[in-house]
């Protein structure tokens, strides 16, 4: 239910988790881990008590990209591995939005590989959650830039022989103000990293592991594999880059939360007039 | 096949050409190798002009090297406004003749014109002797030599300019304006300016009476007139991705937005660029970002995207020679196809194309405007030609600013995103607002905005972006109309400079032709189009592409009067008007023989 | 937050059957959720099941508030060994009612682990009696479950078989 139910003028004195939710049904496969990421997310705006109408949830294509219809907030879905980009303009053009970008690691990672490393260089005021599943959902099982270089496929078959590619890694190395592994198999736990994303100034990754039942099956496992991160989250980036080379990919937590500025570069006050600037053209 | 005109370039045959009609002008080429600042004295004498009271144009052109390369400044300086560089030149000034042949093609002289070198330079090339214009050696090197703290483009600066029928005092006062180093070295180039007079005054013409007193000038490139174009229609929003010939417009636009309210954020490809002011203007500001042929191709999947989710954005093409890299800093009209045709799926969208240096700020104005309330992309056409060239043009009546984005107030009942209206516009919804909350999407969708496969939502969707623009108002301003004659000369661009100076001096010759600017060129409006060539029997497109671009699209597009002809030649040599007058009569005298 | 939090034990009774609605409603949302799903994917029989255990974990919900007199349940903070809500990720969309009410026995074999655990610690007390009465409720259900488990048929070996491959849409 979106805070349409509410008479203009009254708004909520709060919103439940329920209240981000837009009531369409997803078509993501029964037992896929995007179902309770979109919970985390849900109960994540509830603490952070942003009403709906104020964020923005943007992605790209793929299963998780699908997931801003499911809420209530304003939602964009974008073109095949952008979302950073049109998130990125609609933050800067509009401080005032709480934005989400929305994910998974063939769109974020591949496709939209050159675009993360900037976001993080730029460090904008976003949250950026990557679901990922390590591998391409949504167009039959390819290999994904987080695949095991022996996962066979049909596209690769015997596996693509390349090294995965390490998120963790590359966000803190590029700049990102927060830094975090979740898993969606723990809804709350996520759901309190999120806030904490959405919380904390600049550029927040986020990288949940969401099983993809169907594709990867053997992914039930993660659950048994997953395990909460031994140290406390660091702000310190050599801290965070030495605790990050000898991490097994299932350390679950906030690894850094910096204390780099967030982007300064959006619009001010006017301090002409339009045609003011037409004045060194005159003679 | 269409009756083409001759494709392949010719050195100018100026002694051939008609004689000159208006605008009365002299065109002066001041060419030499890196550090012997050509560009500045160049900028210097276009300055000068606009102080003595006239109009003028100037055109840049140099080797591929960053610094150090051979450069020359093309300049027509006149009693109005020049839209249109000359057949050839009446004066070359050479400072020196390192690789200045490589410009031939692009200064050729007139026969009775000046060729100004340095004695000491070296033998003229036989390029240039060949034209038959009279040589004047002068000492330049040893001139500045003699004054301590000088520069050589001083004095050809003051040879130039009084060549140019400048004043002194018009000349003095840009070197002034324009000086950024020590007071010392300041007199010492001014020594060597007056040197320069001095030297060329049993050449120098008489003086040039200043055009119309008391009329308001501007001098300005087309990039700038661009950037100004928008912000007057009411971007507050860019990003940029540098590229060659664009990157001036984003660079004026980047401390002219800030002051405005707005922001220009620099993207790490035009991947990102485009998406960007996609995501601002969902966000409710009015965006843009500004390119050339191969930004505009990786932007293509976006402004599909703007096209499908109904977001507006203006994306500046600034044309140059293509396809691929092509040839960068030279200009071309060959985007036209691409920007009419080139999206996957049926993808409607607006594009514009400024005529002239001045028009590139009320057309981009209108481009904001239109895609604004249309909620659709334009792209505005303009190139290498107008956007890097500076001109003293007369202060533009420019239209008050009008843009308006529909949107949709808090709280509407049952709001839905894309619900069809007789306009085919639907109010949109800008974040932030309560009760109107929606997802955007390239999926195709209902009028609710859930993405839909259904035949019905499809087939009402296509309607409404492609109604929403065919069946808008675009009043008079998406041609210019001139003339009335049985012969019509249709062109877009830059191109219109030329063609208007080839059918004036047509008109000399005996034939008269209607001219045709367009300036919107998608979509076209057939009704405007007929009454646009009511009584026309001929129609000849005028282009600069190999391709015959506008003709082919026009035929395909709507109904020409006759067998239409085609005067297509690529760049990157600007269209001449003499070419142009001459094909013209040729055209006119071939069709009546036939007739 | 990297680490495990501490252990929140419930400080009273009123504590402890906040706690127990708390994860009653979780409950209710959670096989909601399942029966959504399995109804977008035309697993008709499976989602009128998760539907009806939904109304039972709201009736249970219902009764707990009326048993302390309650409207409205205290806000309660979440303890991480309160028992997880049913496991959405198990479920697939060739499910049999069978998987169902296994998703539905672990559930409330967790709550009834959960239960058993404050027993242990707090004997005895107003704590440790309350624990035990929820605990014997929880039993009642564990039975409950299990008693369906029987009736229903198990699923052939091969009910995940699907000829079809998946389709990819976007």
């Amino acid at each position: 239910m979106n805070d349409m139910c509410h008479p203009p003028g009254l708004a909520p004195e709060s919103f439940a988790a329920q209240d981000y939710k837009s009531g369409t049904k997803p078509i993501w496969c029964p037992g896929c881990g995007d179902y309770t990421v979109l919970n985390s997310i849900t109960k994540a705006l509830a603490l952070v008590q942003r009403p709906p109408h104020q964020v923005a949830v943007v992605s790209g294509i793929g299963c998780s990209s699908r997931i801003p219809a499911y809420t209530s907030c304003y939602g964009f879905h974008g073109v095949h591995g952008r979302s950073l980009a049109a998130a990125t303009g609609l933050k800067v053009a509009r401080p005032d939005l709480t934005v989400v970008v929305a994910s998974g690691d063939g769109d974020g990672y591949s496709i939209g590989g050159n675009h993360f490393l900037h976001a993080c260089r730029r460090n904008v005021d976003l949250t950026y959650i990557v679901m990922d599943n390590h591998v391409y959902g949504m167009t039959k099982g390819q290999p994904s830039p987080t695949t095991e270089p022996d996962w066979d496929s049909k596209l690769s078959p015997g596996g693509t022989g390349v090294r995965s590619f390490h998120p963790l890694v590359i966000a803190l190395a590029s700049g990102a103000n927060f830094v975090a592994r979740a898993f969606s198999g723990d809804q709350n736990t996520t759901a309190e990293i999120i806030a904490e994303g959405i919380r904390h100034p600049g550029f927040s990754f986020i990288e949940i592991l969401s099983p993809c039942v169907t594709f990867r099956p053997e992914q039930r496992e993660w659950r048994n594999l997953v395990h909460p991160a031994s140290v406390e989250p660091t702000d310190d980036a050599a801290r965070a880059a030495r605790r990050i080379m000898t991490d097994d990919g299932f350390n679950i937590g906030v690894l850094y939360a910096g204390q780099r500025a967030p982007y300064g570069g959006g619009p001010g006050a006017a301090v002409r007039t339009v045609e003011e600037l037409a004045s060194e053209f005159a003679l | 096949m269409d009756a083409s005109f001759t494709t392949e370039q010719r050195a100018c045959p100026a002694a051939a050409g008609p004689a000159r009609a208006m605008p009365d002008s002299v065109s002066v080429a001041i060419a030499g190798s890196g550090g012997s600042g050509v560009m500045t004295a160049g900028s210097w004498l276009l300055d000068a002009a606009a102080r003595a009271g006239l109009y003028g144009l100037m055109v840049r052109t140099s080797g591929p090297q960053i610094r150090g390369g051979e450069a020359a400044a093309l300049l027509r300086i006149g009693g109005a406004q020049c839209e249109s560089l000359d057949d050839a030149f009446d004066v070359l000034l050479a400072i020196d003749w390192q690789n200045v042949h490589r410009f031939a093609d692009e200064i050729p002289l007139r026969p009775g014109g000046l060729l100004v070198c340095d004695a000491d330079g070296g033998e003229v090339p036989e390029v240039f002797r060949a034209s038959g214009a009279r040589v004047i050696a002068l000492p330049l090197k040893k001139m500045i030599k003699a004054i301590k703290g000088s520069w050589v483009n001083m004095p050809a600066l003051g040879i130039a300019g009084t060549l140019a029928g400048l004043p002194l005092s018009a000349l003095e006062d840009a070197v002034r304006h324009g000086w950024s180093r020590g007071d010392e070295a300041l007199e010492a180039s001014l020594r060597a300016l007056r040197e320069g007079v001095a030297a060329i005054a049993a050449d120098a013409p008489p003086a040039r009476a200043p055009g119309t007193v008391g009329q308001r000038r501007w001098l300005l490139s087309g990039n700038e007139a661009a950037g100004y174009g928008a912000l007057r229609g009411g971007v507050r929003f860019v990003a940029a991705y540098p590229i060659t010939p664009a990157t001036e417009m984003l660079e004026w636009m980047a401390p002219a937005l800030s002051q405005a309210g707005g922001c220009l954020l620099q993207a790490e490809d035009e991947l990102a660029s485009i998406n960007m002011i996609i995501g601002a203007s969902f966000g409710g500001v009015p965006s843009l970002t500004a390119t050339a042929g191969p930004g505009l191709a990786l932007m293509t999947e976006g402004i599909g995207l703007a096209v499908a989710a109904e977001v507006p954005i203006v994306v500046v093409d600034v044309m140059r020679g293509g396809p691929s890299t092509g040839i960068p800093a030279k200009s071309e009209q060959s985007d036209l196809s691409f920007a009419v045709g080139g999206l996957h799926g049926d993808a409607p969208r607006l594009v514009l194309a400024p005529t002239s240096i001045s028009d590139c700020i009320a057309t981009t104005q209108w481009a904001v405007e239109l895609a604004e309330a249309l909620q659709a992309p334009a792209i505005v056409l303009s190139d290498q030609f107008m956007g890097q060239s500076r001109a003293v043009v007369c202060a533009p009546e420019l239209p008050a600013p009008s843009a308006r984005r529909e949107v949709a107030s808090a709280g509407t009942e049952a709001y839905k995103r894309y619900r069809d209206t007789p306009s085919g516009v639907s109010p949109m919804a800008i974040p932030g607002t309560p009760g109107t909350t929606y997802t955007a999407d390239g999926l195709e969708h209902g009028e609710n905005a859930v993405p839909s496969s259904q035949a019905g939502d499809h087939r009402l969707q296509l309607d409404k972006r492609l109604r929403k623009l065919e069946q808008h108002a675009y009043g008079s301003r998406w041609a210019d109309v001139e003339g009335d004659a049985p012969l019509a000369v249709i062109t877009f661009g830059s191109s219109t400079g030329p063609v208007r100076e080839a059918v004036q001096r047509a008109a000399q010759h005996g034939v008269q032709a209607r001219v045709i600017a367009l300036r919107l060129l998608a979509p076209l409006q057939p009704e405007a189009v007929a009454q646009a060539l009511a009584g026309v029997e001929r129609v000849l497109v005028v282009e600069q592409n190999h391709g015959a671009q506008l003709l082919r699209y026009l035929r395909g597009a709507i109904d020409l009067p006759g067998r239409p002809a085609g005067f297509h030649r690529p760049g990157p040599l600007p269209l001449r008007p003499a070419d142009l007058c001459a094909a013209l009569l040729e055209w006119a005298a071939a069709e009546e023989q036939t007739a | 937050m990297s680490t495990v939090a501490a252990r929140v034990e419930p400080g009273s009774v009123a504590e402890l059957m906040a706690q127990a609605h708390a994860f009653e409603l979780e409950a209710v949302e959670r096989y909601t959720e399942l029966a959504d799903v399995m109804e977008t994917h035309n697993n008709r029989e499976v989602a009128a099941l998760f539907r009806s255990l939904a109304a039972q974990e709201a009736a249970h919900a219902r009764g707990l508030l009326a048993r302390m007199g309650w409207t409205q349940a205290p806000a309660v903070a979440r303890s991480p060994d309160m028992p997880p809500a049913p496991a959405l990720e198990q479920a697939h969309y060739l499910m049999h009612p069978w998987h169902a009410l296994q998703i539905a026995l672990d559930a409330e074999q967790l709550a009834f682990a959960f239960f058993g655990g404050i027993v242990q610690r707090c004997g005895s007390d107003p704590l440790g009696e309350a624990a035990r009465e929820m605990q014997e409720e929880e039993g009642e259900h564990v039975a409950l479950l299990q008693g369906w488990l029987q009736r229903v048929p198990q699923p052939p070996a091969d009910w995940a078989d699907d000829p079809d491959p998946p389709r990819y849409n976007d």
